[in-house]
């Protein structure tokens, strides 16, 4: 029996007239892989950036591995997203003046404390070993973005969320993504992606879409998951 | 413990120095600007504390700034001269002539011939014009003359002269009025009178008394009038402002009794007041160039962070606090502050050597304080001029600027 480790409840946003999120309800289980689809301006990145304690709701609770993130401030927050939350980027966001290995340790290093030898074996667990001492600049995109996920699972965070996460990424670097989540996933990580790509959607265990800030579909994609997932990630790391 | 902050350091300092580093393109104006000021700034306060020491002996030209006396009968002796150099100090010595004056006839009538170092009143009167050259003490047959003696006599370069006087501690005769003017002379020419031929290397102008002088070497004289070496002044020229020149002053006579040193006061106060007035006008344009640096770091500080807005956001939403990213921040303020700091000690020193010896012909000393001073102060503005700008992180939502690409 899988804990809930992430609960919004009623949760609004509301910008002015324009409510972003509207009296959304969602619980997810450890080691789920949620995906959130849905057109432009749905509230995907709203909702993404409330669970990953860089926006507050306006109206409604988010419980967060037992604690009410809703209500916390802003030096709290970036405390609770410093400790249980994995972040990975459409434009990879990695710093461009530091090799993938030191980008990989500044995750560490504002958590905790820098270690370079399981930066590296992070870097290694997505297939960039090799590559720990370029610059991102001498990395394709899909490189960039392995060195994200290994930044975002340095800390072993309770979530790993992805904001379109493959946006930027050719179909063979696509299949290398999903394929790491897989392989995270195994090993119990909860997984929540936004995307707007069906395939990457489909990968998911369950899948929500959001419509003018409300779910219109929550779908379990159990018992498809396995297959979409074989189809998808197609090349191996 | 030690080791995990030991480890965070060196991460710090890693983040640090590849942002300088591999932004080295994107950081050279801001290192150039720091560079400059601090060029500016060390030049000048190098400048500054060399001043006095340049134009003191720039003043030096203008003649001697202290006249040491004999109190009472005595006179002054080579120990005395010895003790006198010891006291003021050799450094600011730029010369120190003993006056030996000693009344001689010439053609029957009366003249002062003032003997002394040569080389020394050389260096304390440059002002003065001789026409042909300063006698010197290899050749002491020659002598200066005054341009008024020359003028008397008929005098010209090269032409000889004699003159005559009483040996020291003897009695002179008045010429007997019932002689004859070849008795008279032989009496002149007898064992207590001394006499000798000059030759004239020198005629001197000054527009002052020395125009009234004969010049010779002051061992020569000695011998001449048969005693031993006796000062009736000694003229020195001091590197030293009046404060100093006082306080010299006060050892003379302290530590030499019978001596009285009278400093020349209005060469001594001017110096001061044009040294009062470089003073202001170095500290005035250090304090202006400090300003611009700090407008120049300032602006690009605020640049640099406009433009690593997304690298900020980022780093914030892997969860930096605040005060993590402004340190680092600061941190490339420390450095880019030490390296311009650095570059600005050699060059001000550059600088301010090449200033000294087109301005006053000589070169400076190098101030080993200004290595750390320069550098820390230069830090201190970097820091100074960066808090504004990296205070702007704050106002930096992760959320908003990650989401705007």
């Amino acid at each position: 029996m899988s804990s809930t480790i992430l609960e919004l409840h009623n949760v609004s946003k509301i910008y002015g007239n324009l409510k972003a999120l509207a009296d959304i309800n969602l619980s997810v289980n450890a080691g789920d892989w949620l995906s959130i689809m849905g057109p432009s301006g749905s509230g995907k990145t709203t909702m993404i950036n409330i669970i990953g304690c860089m926006d507050t709701p306006s109206v409604g609770s988010v419980i967060l591995d037992g604690v009410d993130i809703s209500k916390e401030n802003a030096a709290s927050l970036t405390r609770i997203r410093r400790d249980k939350i994995g972040l990975i980027f459409q434009q990879f966001h990695l710093i461009s003046y530091l090799t993938a290995v030191e980008n990989v340790m500044v995750a560490q290093y504002y958590h905790s404390m820098p270690d370079e030898e399981e930066a590296m074996e992070a870097l290694a667990k997505v297939g960039l070993a090799d590559r720990a001492r370029h610059l991102p600049a001498q990395l394709s995109g899909g490189e960039q973005q392995r060195v994200c996920i290994a930044r975002a699972l340095i800390n072993s965070p309770q979530i790993l969320l992805g904001d379109e996460p493959t946006g930027n990424l050719d179909e063979e670097n696509e299949g290398i993504v999903v394929d790491i989540f897989r392989r995270l996933h195994e090993e119990g990580v909860t997984i929540i992606v936004v995307t707007h790509d069906p395939e990457v959607g489909d990968v998911a265990q369950r899948k929500i879409v959001l419509e003018h800030g409300r779910i219109v579909d929550d779908i379990d994609q159990s018992a498809t998951f396995g297959e979409a997932l074989k189809l998808k990630s197609n090349v191996s790391v | 413990m030690a080791n995990r902050h030991g480890s965070r350091r060196r991460m710090y300092w890693r983040m640090v120095s590849s942002s300088l580093i591999r932004r080295a393109s994107r950081l050279i104006i801001a290192v150039l600007a720091i560079a400059i000021g601090a060029t500016i700034l060390s030049g000048l306060v190098t400048i500054y504390y060399d001043i006095p020491d340049q134009l003191g002996r720039e003043f030096r030209s203008y003649g001697a700034n202290l006249i040491v006396l004999p109190g009472g009968e005595e006179k002054i002796t080579p120990t005395t001269l010895a003790r006198l150099r010891e006291i003021i100090g050799e450094s600011r010595i730029v010369g120190m002539a003993p006056y030996r004056y000693q009344t001689v006839k010439i053609n029957e009538q009366p003249y002062i011939i003032a003997g002394t170092d040569l080389a020394q009143a050389e260096k304390n009167s440059p002002f003065w014009y001789v026409e042909g050259r300063w006698g010197n003490v290899q050749d002491t047959s020659s002598v200066m003359v005054g341009h008024e003696i020359a003028e008397t006599l008929g005098l010209n370069l090269g032409d000889n002269f004699m003159v005559q006087g009483v040996r020291y501690g003897e009695q002179a005769e008045a010429s007997g009025q019932n002689l004859s003017a070849l008795e008279n002379q032989k009496r002149d020419l007898a064992r207590q009178n001394f006499h000798r031929t000059f030759t004239v290397c020198g005629i001197v102008t000054t527009g002052g008394a020395e125009e009234g002088f004969i010049f010779a070497d002051i061992d020569m004289l000695d011998e001449l009038i048969g005693d031993t070496y006796r000062a009736d002044a000694v003229e020195c020229s001091v590197v030293a402002d009046a404060a100093e020149l006082s306080a010299i002053s006060a050892r003379i006579e302290a530590e030499i009794p019978g001596l009285m040193p009278r400093a020349v006061r209005r060469l001594t106060q001017s110096q001061d007041i044009v040294l009062g007035k470089l003073q202001a006008l170095v500290l005035l344009v250090t304090a202006v160039v400090l300003i611009i640096t700090m407008i120049s770091v300032y602006t690009t500080m605020m640049a640099m962070v406009a433009e690593r807005r997304r690298e900020i956001a980022l780093k914030k939403a892997l969860g930096a606090e605040n005060r993590l990213v402004m340190s680092e921040l600061l941190g490339e303020g420390v450095l880019l502050g030490f390296i311009g700091g650095a570059m600005g000690v050699y060059l001000g020193f550059e600088f301010a050597q090449r200033v000294s010896l087109n301005v006053f012909g000589r070169a400076i000393n190098f101030q080993a304080a200004l290595i750390p001073a320069t550098i820390a102060m230069f830090i201190a503005i970097t820091v100074l001029a960066s808090i504004i700008p990296v205070r702007k992180v704050m106002d930096i939502h992760p959320a908003i600027v990650l989401k705007g690409e």
